[in-house]
């Protein structure tokens, strides 16, 4: 049960996906136009996080270690299409504003780097709650980028999320030509960004942006600075620790023999006597 | 032959990747520090682009269409680009090493990037042809290559500049991102 708080604290806040390792920016930038956007990616995010750290803890025995990324790209594009058939019969009007976004979330590295860095070293409960409470930090962060680019941008507030019959706009806050319209575009979103990584520098906030690579192993979560070389790093630490593991094992086998050789003598010895 | 001209320049400008879709932002924030490596990275994009653009095409008109799986196309076109992004590798490096030399590092860091599957998906999307899926592939990806080195160009001068602590590293970059979109906006003009 501690397991499970844990691991939802250490993706909701420790380690926000947004906010702290700065993954999964593609998204992030696009789609936080609205809050009903951030939240529908948001979530669709989440269910194949959860599901994809699920299976892919496992099964984390039987792939072997070499083809695991595209394994792992298998089944979490697998789960991205099942997710996108859903949203397209129950959430249509979701669907047609997110667009291409939704099978994107097959390259989200958040995906990838939990995979990698987590759920194929654990159990698959812990594995589960990794990836929801991953997704939910990565929901609520889209969400506050939403909110905040809606209301300087759009003026409005919650737009499309409360009931469209008494609120047919959200709750326009704004109005009409006092609106920065500029926030709603392309060019807000990276002054958004750009706006949300100075407060974090000037505050020295625990984030990838200002911290070096802590981790060694999975994206040290600098998505900026990386571009898939993280995935050749994890290859080449795997590497070198299984071949650690094994000249330990060797040594131990050896020592073990020695050991036995030399008690065998020994008790050659005794017996000579 | 005008439609397909006014698609290139839609896509590398009008529409750009980067600017205004927000795809391939990793490499276009990670690589950009130098002109030089911009460059390489750029010609990797497009030559990439181009080639899975061709082939996730011609997959899905002629094997996923017939065989009535086009629900399949996410996993079969990432497929496509990992198995074609190594394949290509090889063939440069047996053939013409030169290239590989120029393109080599880059080539499989592209798998990961965004702006690939996106191509293959919107030319589906937007229910392109062959002919035109080529050409929508090399104008994404010049818009790609022309912003990763323009910003390039403008870091490597902010490099020299005396920045407020606040916004040195990363906010800089995006606040400068932010405004080469909004000069990209200006071409919105360009076609009706």
């Amino acid at each position: 049960m501690n397991k499970i708080l844990e691991r939802l604290y250490n993706g909701i806040f420790k380690e926000n996906p947004t906010f702290v390792l700065m993954l999964g920016m593609c998204p992030t930038l696009a789609v936080t136009t609205s809050f009903v956007n951030a939240v529908g990616m948001g979530l669709s995010t989440t269910a194949v996080l959860m599901f994809s750290n699920l299976i892919i803890s496992a099964m984390r025995n039987i792939i072997p270690d070499r083809v695991r990324i595209p394994a792992f790209i298998v089944i979490v594009a697998s789960l991205v299409t099942v997710v996108q058939l859903l949203m397209q019969g129950y959430t249509p009007a979701l669907y047609k504003s997110l667009g291409i976004y939704i099978p994107l979330i097959v390259v989200n590295c958040i995906i990838l780097g939990r995979a990698e860095s987590y759920a194929s070293k654990n159990p698959a409960l812990p594995s589960f709650f990794d990836g929801l409470g991953m997704g939910l930090g990565f929901t609520i962060s889209l969400s506050c980028i939403g909110i905040v680019r809606e209301l300087i941008g759009g003026g409005t507030f919650l737009k499309g999320f409360l009931p469209a019959a008494s609120f047919p706009n959200g709750i326009v806050i704004i109005p009409d030509g006092y609106r920065i319209s500029i926030f709603v575009l392309a060019p807000g979103a990276f002054f958004v960004l750009a706006l949300l990584s100075a407060l974090q520098n000037h505050f020295k906030a625990p984030s990838a942006t200002n911290t070096g690579n802590t981790s060694e192993i999975a994206c040290g979560g600098n998505c900026a600075a990386c571009f898939g070389e993280a995935k050749l790093e994890n290859h080449i630490t795997i590497d070198k620790d299984l071949e650690k593991k094994e000249l330990e094992a060797k040594k131990k086998k050896e020592e073990a023999l020695a050991k036995a050789k030399a008690a065998k003598e020994n008790a050659n010895a005794g017996e000579g006597k | 032959m005008t439609q397909l001209i006014l698609l290139l320049i839609s896509a590398a400008l009008v529409n750009n990747v980067v600017l205004s879709r927000f795809l391939g932002l990793c490499p276009f924030l990670g690589v950009s520090k130098k002109t030089e490596t911009s460059v390489g990275m750029g010609a990797a994009v497009i030559f990439v682009i181009t080639l899975s653009s061709m082939s996730a095409s011609l997959i899905y008109a002629h094997i996923l269409i017939p065989l009535h799986l086009e629900y399949l196309q996410t996993i079969v076109f990432i497929l496509v680009i990992a198995a074609l992004v190594q394949f290509v590798e090889m063939v440069l490096k047996k053939n013409m090493p030169s290239l590989y030399e120029a393109l080599g590092v880059y080539l499989p860091l592209i798998t990961t990037n965004c702006a690939v599957l996106g191509v293959a998906l919107d030319n589906v999307a937007k229910e392109y042809n062959f002919a035109q899926s080529l050409v929508y592939g090399v104008g994404t990806a010049s818009g790609f290559a022309l912003a990763i080195v323009l910003l390039s160009g403008v870091r490597e001068k902010i490099e020299h500049n005396d920045i407020p602590h606040t916004v040195s590293g990363m906010p800089i970059v995006l606040i400068t991102a932010g405004l080469m979109a909004i000069a990209f906006t200006g071409f919105s003009g360009l076609i009706k």
